[in-house]
């Protein structure tokens, strides 16, 4: 077994607990992951030179971002990190890499995808304006930087990470000039029947909010309109409050997202099917509880695939790794895996009670003038969209990407593909589900073009 | 500049240009972090007016592609400043 | 289901289906035209977009001549230029057998219409400034061109309908047979009835045909491509190189696209996927012409299918098994330049019984007990 080639990718909670599982199976993983350091997204660790303290970084979730770090050590030498390495493709049984060494291609016999979410997106006027930067980007620039987006920060989202990033600033003794949430104060009551399946979360988000106010940061919910202006850089932020009153809030940056999407390229390239998941409005690869797709030896976990959190990401890494370890007709402990299959479950229903709260901003896009930009890579407006969805007759996203070049850019329509197929529906009068998704398309990201590529 | 230090840290100094202007950058910042400390902005849009400054600092939008002077291109997001990086952002009021 | 008698039934909405389709309707004939996905989408929407005359087999040169034209009138024809411009087709030499090649093709070319300007060493560099070392001399074709592949088909589609083609996408035909006084065609669960047939499938028109009796030594043929991010505008003319192992062109906003060597194709399932080990052989031939294009970061790869005959020049012209038959396929990665033209030939050969285009070189005869093609891989 020892000459099985089992690939993880990604090296955040769910691709650590499962190279862990592996290991524990008599596996040796080979873990791959852009970064250097172990953490994924977030339990990110500083650069080396730019270190603090845990509790200063990670807040309550210190001690976990602490195991999770913990286990890198532990596992050296029993796994291959192939660090600072991007897996830009996946073809038959090989991934094609860029690491520090150059090209490779590594063949695998089973692949864990672990491979997270990155923020979700949505156009608002403005949107790429100098100093507007994604909730999620604003977080990081904090903790692995220890700089602020601005002096002056209007935080705007839809979602949990809202109210704590924007805690974190003020602690970290940012000016926070408003937070504004998409989604309505009423909703957070709705979600609360679901999210008691969790209550330390539930404490938690209502513990940054609390402290807010108390800080004395303004807050509004229901928010819509969202428009930043400036002059070569955002200097202000025009909302709507949901009474309809029009605002301005000067500021010289805005941090604003509005929930996760999960990154399913990889996946995608090795011939995974897709289902649509009507609660997180995106295609994910099809699994099962397991994490087992639908191509043999290929397994998902964590928030790539499908937004589950933190919590439920190290549970589904080592219950795929598990599943991986029983398909290959290893000894596997059921007992763990009924328990893991038992908290994994219990921690979807938070998870709905979580996506009931903060319900997804569909408002934001119904609004938005046709010379909004959609698409930052390429530029393009969302009237182009719209005009190739009714005109042109784009039925779903690969199509209008063929008529308008969204998602043709460098990010592969990671930053406007959702916001595009809400956009097109709607256009359309028709379910979201009839969007699609654009195709995966090699290389997952930019690569060089060096002649060192010829191996 | 955009960027703000909010936890200002000791540690070894690294010197880099940007648009031919010498900076210093700490050991363990980001290329980004240490151009949006002194300047507005990383490049020029190519497809419009305006510049652009990065966006999800986490290599998913490829939004912070600057230009150093060897013509080459990095990901400013994810990539280490190093000493006597020469930045070229092409936008002119920095 | 049945439905109404149509005049034609087309198979394949291509670029050489959907002009058919066009022509057809201009002439008066009713019109379904049968796709099994999304019209120009396989090889006519996936495409390098060349739009080149220089280095066609000279059977080819009058179609391509004539398709030439319509290039230019794509506006009032389809009410978009589909991205087309006459940047001209520069093919470069690499050495003096190359070279030699380039003027034995010019002086040949000049019988078939084609006025090609040769120059070499110094002069290439003093035109072409952007060009590598490794480059001894080029061939310009001044009124080739290059267009946005991706608008084309589509836009050949929604004029067809406009003039009153039936246009059925997601509609894959699975049979269609001869019943002695027309067609019935089987696609998407509906069973039609046409008096005419043209199968312009592509790659499975060789699927089309067999089901006739007639069956050709057809392979699948994926171009690998590749694009790279927006870089400053530099490359004004469309780039092929002797040999053909590269091919290279840059939009207007700064993207330049390159191809050579071959991608994965699965034509059951009609999934193709570009190659990496490929690409970076295309890549290097790249840098060889073009060495300041090594800073540019490559952002998507892709391929599509087209269909590839032994002697590389397609089937055109009536069935030699079936009556009001016609084919147009396997186009050897060289139709996209040529589709609008087909269009016309069809018309031509299904309301005439005869093309003002010389289709003899085309005959599917020329297959006439060939062994069918290997399976591809
Ligand atoms: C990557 C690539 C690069 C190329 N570069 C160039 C270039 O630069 N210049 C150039 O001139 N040419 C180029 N070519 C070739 C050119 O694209 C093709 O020769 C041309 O588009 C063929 O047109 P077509 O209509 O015959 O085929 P297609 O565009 O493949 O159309 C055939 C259609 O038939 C449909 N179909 C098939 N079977 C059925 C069925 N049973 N029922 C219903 N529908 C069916 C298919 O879905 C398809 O849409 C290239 C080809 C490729 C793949
Ligand atoms: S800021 Fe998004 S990739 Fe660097």
């Amino acid at each position: 077994m020892s000459d099985t080639r089992v690939v993880v990718v990604g090296a955040g909670p769910a691709g650590m607990r499962a190279c862990a599982a592996l290991v524990a199976a008599g596996l040796t993983p080979i873990l791959i992951d852009e970064a250097a350091r172990s953490g994924g997204r977030i339990y990110q660790q500083p650069p080396q030179g730019a270190a603090r303290p845990g509790r200063e970084l990670y807040g309550f979730e210190a001690a976990k971002a602490a195991r999770i770090h913990a286990l890198e050590a532990q596992l050296a030498g029993r796994i291959d990190h192939r660090r600072e390495t991007l897996v830009w493709n996946c073809f038959e049984d090989a991934l094609d890499l860029l690491g520090p060494s150059g090209p490779s291609r590594q063949p695998f016999d089973a692949l864990i995808l672990a491979t997270g979410a990155t923020d979700l997106a949505l156009p608002f006027p403005g949107w790429t304006l100098p100093g507007v930067y994604a909730l999620g980007g604003a977080q990081i620039a904090l903790k692995t930087q220890g700089c602020g987006i601005g002096r002056r920060v209007v935080f705007l989202g839809a979602g949990p990470l809202l109210p704590l990033v924007a805690w974190q600033y003020v602690q970290a003794g940012a000016d926070v000039a408003a937070v504004l949430d998409a989604t309505p104060f009423a909703a957070k009551l709705r979600g609360l029947p679901n999210m008691l399946f969790a209550p330390a979360t539930l404490a938690k988000g209502a513990y940054y909010v609390a402290r807010l106010l108390a800080a004395g940061v303004p807050m509004a919910w229901g928010v819509g309109g969202p428009r930043a202006e400036g002059d070569g850089r955002v200097e202000r932020v025009h909302f709507v409050t949901a009474g309809g009153d029009a605002r301005v809030v000067a500021c010289d940056a805005l941090g604003a997202s509005f929930g996760l999407r999960s990154e399913t390229q990889l996946a995608d390239l090795a011939g995974c099917d897709f289902v649509f998941d009507r609660r997180t409005r995106q295609y994910v690869p099809a699994r099962d509880v397991a994490g087992r797709t639908s191509r043999r030896f290929v397994y998902v976990a964590g928030d790539g695939a499908g937004i589950g959190g933190a919590d439920a990401a190290e549970l589904a890494g080592e219950r795929a790794a598990l599943a991986l370890a029983e398909d290959l007709g290893l000894p596997v402990d059921v007992n763990r895996a009924a328990f893991l299959d038992g908290r994994l479950a219990r921690l979807d229903r938070f998870r709905r009670g979580l996506e009931t709260a903060y319900p997804f901003p569909a408002h934001l896009l119904r609004d938005i003038g046709d010379d909004t930009m959609l698409c930052r890579c390429e530029g393009i407006a969302v009237g182009a969209l719209r005009a190739a969805a009714r005109d042109k007759g784009a039925p779903e996203l690969n199509r209008a990407k063929a008529f308008t070049r969204i998602g043709m850019g460098r990010c592969q329509g990671r930053m406007c593909g959702r916001a595009a197929a809400e956009l097109l529906a709607a256009a359309r009068g028709e379910d979201l589900a009839r969007a699609g998704r654009l195709r995966g398309q090699p290389p997952v990201k930019p690569i060089p073009m060096i002649p060192e590529l010829l191996s | 500049m955009q960027f703000v230090r909010l936890k200002p840290r000791d540690g070894e100094t690294v010197a880099l240009t940007i648009d031919g202007r010498s900076v210093e950058a700490r050991a363990g910042d980001t290329l980004m972090t240490a151009i949006l400390l002194h300047a507005p902005a990383l490049r020029r849009f190519e497809f419009g007016d305006g510049a652009r400054a990065g966006y999800c600092l986490m290599g998913a939008c490829q939004d912070c592609f600057v230009a150093l002077a060897d013509g080459d291109r990095v990901r400013a997001c994810t990539t280490l400043v190093a000493p006597g990086m020469a930045v070229r952002t092409g936008t002119r009021d920095v | 289901m049945s439905v109404g008698v149509f005049d034609v039934a087309i198979v394949g909405g291509g670029t050489a289906g959907c002009a058919a389709a066009l022509a057809l309707r201009k002439r008066g004939m009713s019109v379904v035209l049968l796709e099994k996905g999304q019209c120009g989408a396989m090889a006519s929407g996936t495409n390098f977009g060349g739009v080149r005359r220089q280095g066609r087999d000279f059977r080819e040169m009058p179609l391509a001549t004539r398709a030439r034209a319509i290039w230019d009138r794509l506006p009032e024809l389809v009410g978009e230029d589909c991205e087309f411009r006459a940047t001209g087709h520069l093919k470069l030499a690499r050495d003096a057998a190359e070279m030699a090649e380039l003027e034995r093709y010019a002086r040949d070319a000049r019988d078939h219409g084609l006025e090609l300007s040769v120059v070499g060493g110094n002069a290439v560099r003093a035109l072409y400034p952007w060009l590598g070392e490794a480059v001894t001399g080029a061939s310009l074709c001044p009124d080739d061109g290059q267009a946005n592949p991706r608008l084309v088909g589509p836009a050949f589609a929604r004029a067809a309908r406009a003039a009153g083609a039936e246009i059925r996408e997601f509609a894959p035909v699975t049979h269609a047979r001869w019943t002695g006084a027309g067609f019935e065609i089987d696609a998407g669960g509906a069973t039609l009835r046409a008096r005419l047939l043209v199968n312009v499938a592509g790659f499975w028109g060789g699927e089309v045909a067999a089901w006739f009796g007639e069956p050709v030594p057809i392979r699948p043929l994926c171009p690998n491509m590749v694009v790279t991010e927006p870089v400053p505008y530099v490359i004004d003319r469309s780039i092929g190189v002797c040999g053909g192992n590269v091919y290279v062109r840059q939009v207007e906003r700064g993207n330049v696209i390159f191809g050579g060597g071959r991608g994965w194709g699965d034509t059951a399932r009609a999934i193709s996927r570009p190659r990496a080990d490929v690409a970076r052989d295309a890549m290097a031939r790249t840098l060889a012409i073009l060495p300041w294009l090594r800073d540019a970061r490559i952002i998507r790869t892709w391929t599509g299918f087209d269909g590839e005959m032994p002697d590389d020049i397609p089937v055109i012209g009536p069935s030699r098994t079936t009556p009001g038959l016609i084919h147009a396929f396997g186009f050897s990665g060289h139709g996209f330049q040529l589709g609008p033209a087909i269009g016309e030939i069809v018309a031509e050969l299904v309301a005439d019984g005869r093309s003002a285009s010389p289709l003899a070189p085309f005959a599917i005869a020329r297959f006439a007990g060939a062994p069918p093609a290997p399976a591809p891989r």
